[in-house]
């Protein structure tokens, strides 16, 4: 069993390089995305910086539609579109593309709650010195929710690391699909807890550097 | 010309569900501000007075009247336009409202930044600014690690970031304790000496007319129902509301509880002198009596000092058979308004 972990060494490692760059690239994508439907969603609310019902009405369906379908299951059921869209539906660009879209919409209520904690007194400061919707978003809600937002994304990061491993089940590497290939089939419970370590360690990671720059940000 | 003109405003919230009504926030207001005057807008919460004030730099639409800022219709105006106006406004809050993510340096600089005024004079701005508002060796810090009163002076020093010709003050200091209130009240004084910037002042608290405002208005429900010198509206209140809030920093004319207690005491006559600015000296009034061989005894009201001018009501105890005073209020008439306790 010794020479079974040794053996796999190699691509233990590369398998959690493939998690970190699926999760890398999703929560550039995903967090991109989730971020603008977020602010979508919160400028357009009633009483907002730019408040339209309709537009509003419109995202917060969307969103309330995509966001509780389970992860496995919009998965398998976009990958015909995402081969039209990118001419394959396995291997991890498909994966990072399904879960960057899949993520968008859970992350647009993340940043959506954030933005929320913002005090409106503030925004209205900054509109009462003739400061216009645009600039507002970017010089005061931001950086005001900033902190915050560190902390959601830490979160959402957490939530990516789930999806890049359970994408292992359609084709997708990393982790995940190491622990099922060598740990599960092989009936090699050493090597599945392995995967199940190195996660676990990953996302450790991320959440105190998360919790250490929003701390640094929030000054408290 | 006034620098603030508002004609039948009103500001109508429409129903939110089906079941609540419309709220008329602002009803069919008249109000004349001219340019370097602290004007006074008291009422209690609810009637409309922070509406009112956001009217002015549009940060709420009104839905009728007419609005002139600066000789300018405002009601009209596109967004766009009015970010311009409201450079020319500046604005505080009960709340401050600074940006906590913002140093105060920065927090100052943004409404320069908005009006894309160029750095070097930017900085040159802001240190005066600091100077000012007398927190020079704040500049680096961040709102949290300000008092109170020290936090309303950025607020102060952003709002005149951009030399502005009016101030917006929206209970700027009800959060701050009295001591802090009378600080940040001098400054509002200097700003107005000095700038000769038109302040507008939202205030529940009739202190802070009367320390600051030359001008007052009163609002109830939604509608302005008395306006005047603050000497005025002091030391003759037209309306209920108005001498509700005069009677909380003066003392006039006893209150039926309070006459009952005063009346157990002294069951001889009772009557009122109301002193105004300019006429006759209470010390003449008083030798009067003497003379006249009428006793006194003083046993409520105040004289009051309001923008340099007297006033006060005196409440007394007389002491003497009626003739004698009958005569002796006949002749202190002609110089003092003189109303009998019942």
């Amino acid at each position: 069993m010794d020479r079974l972990i040794n053996d796999l060494q190699p691509l233990l490692w590369q398998s959690a390089w493939e998690t970190l760059y699926i999760v890398g690239l999703t929560l550039l994508f995903g967090g991109l995305g989730g971020l603008i439907i977020g602010i979508g969603l919160y400028v357009t609310r009633s009483g907002s910086l730019v408040p339209n019902r309709a537009i509003f009405a419109v995202l917060n369906a969307l969103v309330n539609t995509i966001r509780p379908i389970p992860f496995i299951i919009f998965l398998v059921a976009v990958q015909p579109l995402i081969r039209q869209l990118i001419g394959t539906g396995i291997g991890n660009t498909a994966i990072i593309v399904t879960i960057s879209i899949a993520a968008s919409f859970g992350i647009s209520r993340v940043v959506e709650q954030n933005l929320l904690t913002v005090q409106p007194g503030v925004i209205e400061a900054a509109r009462s010195v003739g400061a216009g919707p645009l600039r507002i978003i970017r010089t005061v809600l931001l950086p005001e929710a900033f902190g915050p937002l560190i902390l959601g994304y830490a979160f959402v990061f957490v939530a990516l690391v789930d999806m890049a491993t359970v994408a292992g089940l359609v084709g997708g590497g990393g982790l995940g699909a190491f622990a099922l290939s060598y740990g599960y089939k092989q009936f090699n419970p050493a090597v599945t807890w392995t995967a199940v370590l190195l996660i676990v360690i990953l996302v450790q990671a991320i959440q105190t550097l998360g919790n250490a720059w929003a701390k640094k940000v929030l000054r408290r | 010309m006034p620098i603030v003109a508002l004609r039948d405003v009103s500001k109508v919230y429409p129903a939110r569900g089906r079941n609540e009504k419309e709220v008329r926030a602002i009803e069919s207001v008249d109000l004349d501000i001219e340019a370097g005057e602290i004007y006074g807008i008291i009422g209690y919460s609810g009637a409309g007075k922070s509406t009112l004030v956001r009217l002015v730099n549009a940060l709420e639409r009104a839905t009728s009247g007419s609005i002139q800022v600066n000789g300018t219709e405002i009601t009209s105006l596109p967004e766009r336009e009015l970010r311009k106006l409201r450079l020319g406004i500046g604005m505080i809050f009960q709340q401050f409202n600074l940006f906590t993510s913002k140093t105060v340096w920065k927090n100052i600089e943004y409404p320069l930044e908005v009006a894309g005024v160029p750095v070097a004079e930017r900085n040159a701005r802001i240190s005066d600014l600091l100077h000012f508002v007398g927190l020079a060796d704040k500049a680096g810090n961040f709102p949290d690690q300000l008092s109170g009163g020290q936090k309303q002076r950025v607020g102060i020093a952003r709002a005149l970031a951009t030399s502005p010709s009016i101030l917006l003050a929206d209970e700027a200091t009800s959060a701050l304790d009295p001591e802090t209130t009378l600080e940040v009240l001098a400054l509002l004084r200097r700003v107005n000496e000095e700038f000769g910037t038109t302040i507008i002042v939202i205030t529940h608290e009739m202190e802070v007319i009367k320390s600051i405002a030359h001008k007052v208005a009163v609002m109830e429900k939604g509608r302005v129902i008395e306006t005047g010198t603050v000497f005025e509206v002091f030391s003759d209140p037209q309306t209920q509301a108005s001498k509700r809030f005069v009677s909380t920093v003066v003392r006039a004319v006893p209150e039926a509880e309070e006459l009952a207690v005063l009346r157990a005491k002294h069951p001889g006559r009772i009557v009122t002198l109301s002193f105004a600015d300019g006429n006759v000296s209470q010390a003449a009034v008083f030798l009067e009596f003497g003379r006249q061989g009428v006793g006194f005894e003083l046993i409520y009201g105040g004289i009051n000092d309001v923008q340099g001018r007297t006033f006060g009501h005196l409440t007394l105890a007389l002491t003497g058979d009626d003739p004698t005073i009958d005569a002796a209020l006949e002749t202190v008439r002609e110089s003092v308004a003189v109303t009998e306790v019942k």
